[in-house]
C-alpha cells in the first residue's frame, strides 16, 4: 500500500502507523457517555472511511486519510491539523 | 541427444558438470536440464509420495519434477529447478527424495501401496488413537513428508533487498512484453522490464518462424540492444515478479547468483545469492505468457514424457533432441509446430496422436486422428505407449512423448489481489478478469493471445493502455510483421480408463483422487485441494490446477466456470524465506542502542541486558561476586549508604516550546502543570483516551515557555506520537512546538546520602538546599561544559539527574565514578535500580500495564479536579472506581518459603486454585537488602483493603506455592525523609 503524505509525497505504507476513524473530538468535559460513544462505538464500513494515520517513520504528520476498506484505494488525503476534528470547547 | 550447430548455446564452449555424482559436459547456455537431456539423462528425481521415477517435464520455473539440490554444507539449496538452474563450470546438482540412489530408491515400495495411499490417507489413517500422534504418527509423516532437505545449518551466503521505482513494470519479455517495453521506452517512460527466465525473449526464444522479415531471435536481439541503449529502461533477467500488492507495489526475486560458479559470486564478487524486490509501479503490463498443460492419461508420468512446448523449446533453444523417436499427443494445432520442427531438425517423429477428429494434416508425418494415447511402459524412461483409436488399441515404440492438453494463460499475478479469472470456452482456458489490478493491463498469451502477431499487438497496446491510465500519452509504433496462426483446441483432460493417471505430478495427485474426493463430498475446489493435496507443492499447482478442476467439475457434473479455481496467493515462484528477510537479521532486525557510558560501562565490569533497543548495565560484577544477586546487593547497599552512578539517558526526552506549552501540558497530563514554577520539576501522569494510564515522568520548567519532559524508556515513542496527535488533530490551535531530544542529552543519576556532596563538587554552582531543593531544576557548568541539573529522585534517596550533551556524556559518566569512588559509592545497574525503586512502590511499565487506572495505583490524588485533561472523562466510568478492583500493593513472604516472583497470581488462602478464585498477580519482586527479604509489587482485588491479610501466591510455571503478606506498598522510609534531606 502507498500513501500520498501533502508534504512528503507517495511513501511505503511502511512508514505510516494507523490510529483509527477520523472523528471529530468531544469536550473533554463531555461525559462518559458521549466520550464512550467516541472512543468504542464506531462505525465499520465496507467502503469508503475516514481514518488517521500518522507519517511516523517520516514527518511526523498525522493525516485523514480517505481509503475504501474494500479496495484499499485511498481516495483523499489531507493534514489532520486542516481536517476540523478539533476539540470541541469545554461547557463549563 | 545434442544436434550440431542448432540453438542459441555456444557449441564450442564446454561446461563440466556433476549429477548424483556422474560427470558430464554441457554447453555455455545451457540449463541443468538441457545439458542433462543432451546427455540422455531422463530419470531426474523421484516423487513426492510414491517415490515414482520422474524426468524432466517442463522447460521453466513451472517444473514440477526435475528438482535437484546444489552446494554442500549450510549453503545446500533444496528445491532448484533444473529447468532454470544455468550450468556453470563445476556444478554439482543431486537429485531428491530418493536414498540409496534415483535409479534404486528403496521407499518406492510406496508405490506398490497405492491403493491405501489414495486422497485423505492421512486424514482417515491418523486420525485415532490420539495419543499415538505425537510418539508415531507425526515422526513418521516427518520424515517421509517434505521435499529435499536444508541443511539444518544457519547459512551465512548473503542475500539481499531492494527497492525500484518506474512508470511501466512490464512483466515478461516475449513478444508482447517486449513489444510494451519499446512502446514505452521510445516514449520515455521509466520502464523496468523483468523476466523470470535468464535471457530475456520469452517463447520467442523457443521456436522458429520469422519476425519483421528476420529470424526470430535476430529480431529479438535486436530488441533487447534498442532497450538496453535506453536510459529510461532498467532490464531484469532472472527475476520473477512474485506478488502483486496495492497501489502498484510488486514484489520480485532476482536470482543474482546461482548462475555462477561459488568462487566468483560470493566470495569476490560480493554479489548476493538472491536479492528481494519491491518495486513500485504506476502501471504495469502483464506478458507473463502462458503454461502447457498436460493431459492425464495411464503412467503419463514417465521420464521421457514431457510437454510438446518443451520440446520444441529443448530444440529449438538449447540444440536438444530429447529422444531418437519421439511422439506427439495433442488436442491442438500448436503441438503440431513440434512435429514440424522435429523432422525439420531430421528427428524421426513416430506419429502426432490428436484427439481430434478434425485435427489437420500438418507435416511429413503421420497424424493419426480422433485418438488418444490411453497407457505407457518402460522402466526408467519411456519405451512404448498404448494409442486407442477406433482400430482398438495398439503399442508404438518411442522414446519421448510430446504431450499438450493446451495452454493456461498466466493469469496468477492479475488474482492477487482478490480477482477470480473467468472461463473462455473457444480457448478452454481461463482468462484474466479485466480491470482485476488497478493499472495493470494484461497483453499477450496472458491475455489469452497466442499468435506472435496478436501478442506483439497487444503487448504495444497494452503500454499505450497502461500509460494513459497514469496520464501519459503514447504514440502507437510500428508493428513488425510476424505469423498470425489460429489457436485452435478442442478439451480434452483425461483419458478414461482404468489405472492410475497423473494430474499433480509434484504431489502425485491422480484423476482418481480427485474423483474420490468428489464421492466423498468435497465437491468444492478449494476442498478438493486440501483433501488430495493436489496444487499444494512447491509448484503450486501450475501445470496441474485447471485440469483437476475440469475432472472435478466432470465428477460433480457441474460446468468448469461453476467449478472455478482455488486462489492463487504470492509467491508465484518459490521465494527462500532468506531473501525476503535479506538485512533483517541480527541488527538488520534490532538495531542496537548504545548509551554514551556503554565502553566505560564494560570497563567496570558491566552485564549488559537489553531494554528495548537499548543496551544497558544490568550490574557491575566486583572481584569475587560470582552471582548478579551478590553485585545487585552490594549496589542497593551502597546507594542507600554511599552515592551510586546510573546511566538514565534511556528514559524519553522531548523538548517543548511555546507559548502554549503549559496549555499542553494541563491537556496531557492528570494534573496541573501550568501553576509549575521556573525551576521547579513536577511528577506527572497521563492517561489513554480511554482512561487507563498511559505513561509517567516528571516535566521540568526550564524557562517560561520551555520545558522538558521525560517519559518512560518504554513508552517514549508512543508519547511522542501522542503529543504529534493532540496537538496536530486535537488542538491545531495551540502555540507550541517540541521535539525528541532523547539522543541529545546524555543524562545520569546520582543518587545517595553523599549525593550532594559528589555533585557540589563536581559544579561550579553552589548546590545546597537552598539553591537546589528537592524538584529543583537549573542550569550548571560541569567542567566548562553547560548542562542541567535535576534534583529528582527514582531510588527514595536524596539524589540528583546531571544531564550534558550527548558528546560528554562519556567524560562526564568517567568522572562522576571518579568522583564517586572515594565517598565509597560507584555505577549501579538496571536489577539495584529495580530494586531501590520497589522498596520505595515506584511503579514501571511492569505496573502501568494497559489495564490499570490511576484509582489502581492509588493515584486518584494526581488526577486534578480543577481541570479536565486528555482520558479523563472514561477514567471516571463505573465500574473503574470499585473498590474491589486490582490495585497496587506490596507483598512479602511469610511461609515457609521465602519466594516471590513476578506474573504469579494470588488467592485466598482456603480457596482452591483456580481461575475463578483468581485475586491478582504479582508485577514486580526483588530481593531488598535493605530489609532482609524478599519484596514485591502486585495488583491485588480490593488491595488497600487487605493491609496485613495473609495471601497465598502460586506460581506453576517456576513451581513457587507461598503465603504473603500484604503490606504497604512504600516498603522503605515511608515518610520520603531521606528524599528531601
Ligand atoms: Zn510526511
Amino acid at each position: 500500500m502507498r500513501i500520498t503524505c501533502p508534504l512528503c509525497g507517495a511513501r511505503d505504507h511502511r512508514e505510516f502507523t494507523y490510529k483509527g476513524a477520523a472523528l471529530p473530538v468531544p469536550a473533554l468535559d463531555s461525559g462518559v457517555a458521549e466520550w464512550d460513544a467516541h472512543v468504542h462505538l464506531r462505525e465499520n464500513p465496507a467502503g469508503p472511511h475516514e481514518e488517521l494515520w500518522q507519517h511516523a517513520m517520516g514527518c511526523g504528520a498525522w493525516l485523514k486519510v480517505r481509503r475504501n476498506t474494500v479496495s484499499h484505494e485511498i481516495l483523499a488525503v489531507e493534514l489532520a491539523q486542516d481536517a476540523g476534528l478539533v476539540i470541541k470547547e469545554d461547557r463549563s | 541427444m545434442r544436434i550440431a550447430g542448432k540453438g542459441l548455446v555456444s557449441h564450442n564452449r564446454t561446461v563440466n558438470f556433476s549429477f548424483n555424482g556422474k560427470d558430464y559436459m554441457g554447453l555455455e547456455g545451457d540449463t541443468l536440464a538441457s545439458a542433462l537431456l543432451a546427455n540422455d539423462v531422463h530419470l531426474v528425481g523421484r516423487s513426492f509420495k510414491y517415490h515414482r521415477p520422474r524426468g524432466i517435464l517442463t522447460a521453466g520455473s513451472e517444473e514440477p519434477n526435475a528438482l535437484v539440490s546444489t552446494g554442500k554444507g549450510a549453503a545446500r539449496d533444496p528445491n532448484i529447478r533444473a529447468t532454470q538452474q544455468e550450468l556453470f563450470e563445476g556444478l554439482a546438482a543431486q537429485s531428491q527424495n530418493c536414498w540409496p540412489s534415483v535409479e534404486r530408491d528403496v521407499m518406492a515400495v510406496n508405490d506398490l501401496a497405492a491403493p491405501f495411499l489414495g486422497a485423505g490417507f492421512y486424514y482417515k489413517t491418523f486420525m485415532w488413537p490420539a495419543p499415538l500422534w505425537e510418539k508415531l504418527y507425526e515422526p513418521i509423516i516427518r520424515r517421509a513428508a517434505g521435499l529435499g532437505a536444508l541443511s539444518g545449518a544457519a547459512n551465512k551466503d548473503p542475500y539481499e533487498k531492494a527497492f525500484a521505482f518506474c512508470d511501466l513494470l512490464v512483466i515478461g519479455s516475449g513478444p508482447a512484453g517486449l513489444m510494451a517495453a519499446l512502446t514505452a521506452g521510445r516514449a520515455g517512460a521509466d520502464v523496468i522490464l523483468a523476466e523470470d527466465d535468464s535471457r530475456m525473449g520469452g517463447r520467442l526464444l523457443a521456436e522458429v518462424e520469422e519476425v519483421d522479415g528476420k529470424p526470430v531471435h535476430v529480431w529479438v536481439a535486436e530488441a533487447l540492444a534498442e532497450l538496453e541503449a535506453m536510459d529510461n529502461v532498467r532490464l531484469m533477467p532472472r527475476t520473477a515478479v512474485t506478488g502483486v500488492y496495492d497501489h502498484g507495489t510488486y514484489s520480485a526475486l532476482e536470482r543474482v547468483s546461482h548462475h555462477l560458479p561459488p568462487s566468483q559470486s560470493l566470495k569476490t564478487a560480493h554479489r548476493p545469492r538472491e536479492c528481494f524486490w519491491r518495486i513500485a509501479a504506476k502501471a504495469s503490463v502483464l506478458a507473463a505468457g502462458a503454461i502447457e498443460r498436460p493431459i492425464a492419461f495411464r503412467n503419463n508420468d514417465r521420464p521421457g514424457i514431457m510437454m510438446a512446448g518443451a520440446v520444441r523449446a529443448y530444440l529449438n533453444r538449447w540444440g536438444v533432441a530429447p529422444g531418437e523417436r519421439i511422439t506427439v499427443f495433442a488436442n491442438n494445432d500448436d503441438a503440431h509446430r513440434t512435429a514440424r520442427d522435429l523432422v525439420a531438425e531430421g528427428v524421426h517423429v513416430t506419429a502426432v496422436i490428436d484427439s481430434r477428429h478434425d485435427a489437420p494434416d500438418s507435416g511429413e508425418f503421420p497424424v493419426i486422428k480422433g485418438a488418444m494415447i490411453c497407457d505407457s511402459a518402460g522402466r526408467h524412461r519411456l519405451e512404448s505407449v498404448t494409442i486407442r483409436s477406433v482400430n482398438g488399441e495398439e503399442k508404438l515404440q518411442t522414446d519421448c512423448l510430446a504431450v499438450s492438453g493446451g495452454w493456461n494463460p498466466s493469469v496468477h499475478l492479475t488474482c492477487h489481489m482478490g480477482a477470480r479469472p473467468e472461463w473462455n470456452r473457444e480457448l478452454a482456458a481461463f482468462l484474466p478478469k479485466p480491470d482485476a489490478v488497478p493499472g495493470m493491463v494484461v497483453a499477450g498469451a496472458a491475455n489469452g493471445v497466442f499468435s506472435t502477431y496478436g501478442a506483439l499487438q497487444d503487448g504495444a497496446q497494452a503500454a499505450i493502455t497502461a500509460l494513459a491510465g497514469i496520464g501519459t500519452s503514447v504514440d502507437a509504433v510500428p508493428l513488425p510483421e510476424a505469423s498470425d496462426a489460429p489457436y485452435r483446441i478442442s478439451p480434452l483432460w483425461a483419458v478414461p480408463g482404468k489405472g492410475r493417471a497423473w494430474l499433480d505430478f509434484q504431489n502425485d495427485v491422480t484423476v482418481k483422487d480427485v474423483a474420490q474426493a468428489a464421492r466423498e463430498n468435497f465437491r468444492s475446489v478449494e476442498h478438493m485441494k486440501r483433501y488430495t493435496t493436489q496444487g499444494m507443492a512447491t509448484d503450486q499447482g501450475k501445470n496441474s490446477n485447471v485440469a483437476a478442476l475440469a475432472v472435478l467439475a466432470d465428477a460433480t457434473g457441474r460446468s468448469i466456470a461453476e467449478t472455478g479455481v482455488t486462489t492463487f496467493r504470492p509467491p508465484f515462484v518459490p521465494t527462500s524465506i532468506a531473501a525476503m528477510g535479506a538485512g533483517a537479521e541480527d541488527q538488520g532486525f534490532m538495531p542496537q542502542r548504545y548509551l554514551t557510558s556503554h565502553k566505560a560501562s564494560l570497563q567496570r565490569g558491566a552485564a549488559n541486558i537489553e531494554v528495548g533497543l537499548w543496551y544497558r548495565a544490568s550490574y557491575f560484577a566486583k572481584d569475587g561476586e560470582s552471582t548478579w544477586r551478590q553485585s545487585c546487593d552490594r549496589e542497593v547497599t551502597m546507594v542507600r549508604n554511599a552515592v551510586g552512578v546510573c546511566d538514565v539517558s534511556t528514559l524519553g526526552k522531548i523538548d517543548i516550546q511555546g507559548p502554549d506549552a503549559a496549555k499542553l501540558l494541563d491537556l496531557v497530563y492528570t494534573n496541573l502543570f501550568s501553576t509549575l514554577k521556573l525551576g521547579r520539576v513536577r511528577y506527572g501522569l497521563m492517561l489513554r483516551e480511554d482512561g487507563f494510564v498511559m505513561d509517567d515522568g516528571t516535566t521540568a520548567r526550564l524557562g517560561e515557555n520551555h520545558y522538558v519532559m521525560t517519559t518512560t524508556t518504554a513508552a517514549a515513542g508512543q508519547v511522542m506520537a501522542h503529543l504529534e496527535y493532540l496537538t496536530q488533530v486535537v488542538r491545531p490551535d495551540f502555540d507550541v512546538r517540541f521535539t525528541s531530544v532523547t539522543d541529545q542529552w546524555a543524562q545520569f543519576s546520582v543518587a545517595g546520602p553523599k549525593a550532594r556532596d559528589l555533585i557540589d563538587a563536581l559544579v561550579d554552582e553552589d548546590v545546597n538546599s537552598e539553591t537546589f531543593p528537592f524538584m529543583a531544576c537549573g542550569a550548571i557548568t560541569v567542567s566548562g561544559v553547560a548542562g542541567r541539573l535535576f534534583r529528582i529522585s527514582f531510588s527514595g534517596e536524596h539524589a540528583y539527574e546531571i544531564a550534558v550533551p550527548a558528546r560528554y556524556g562519556e567524560a562526564l559518566y568517567r568522572l562522576l565514578l571518579e568522583r564517586a569512588d572515594p565517598l565509597g559509592g560507584g555505577p549501579y545497574g538496571m536489577e539495584a535500580l529495580n530494586v531501590l525503586r520497589i522498596e520505595k512502590g515506584f511503579i514501571t511499565h511492569s505496573e502501568i500495564n494497559g489495564t490499570v487506572t490511576a484509582f489502581d495505583l492509588g493515584m486518584q490524588g494526581l488526577v486534578s479536579k480543577k481541570k479536565s485533561c486528555w482520558g479523563k472523562a472514561l477514567s471516571e466510568r463505573d465500574g473503574l472506581m470499585d473498590d474491589d478492583r486490582m490495585r497496587l500493593v506490596g507483598l512479602k513472604p511469610v511461609g515457609a518459603m521465602q519466594a516471590l516472583s513476578a506474573g504469579a497470581h494470588l488467592f485466598d488462602p482456603d480457596a482452591t486454585v483456580e481461575r475463578v478464585n483468581d485475586l491478582g498477580y504479582v508485577t514486580s519482586v526483588g530481593f531488598s537488602p535493605t530489609l532482609g527479604h524478599m519484596i514485591g509489587l502486585a495488583m491485588l482485588s480490593g488491595g488497600p483493603d487487605r493491609m496485613g491479610d495473609t495471601i497465598r501466591l502460586v506460581d506453576h510455571t517456576r513451581g513457587i506455592d507461598t503465603l504473603c503478606e500484604v503490606v504497604n506498598p512504600v516498603f522503605f522510609d515511608p515518610e520520603g525523609g531521606r528524599v528531601r534531606g
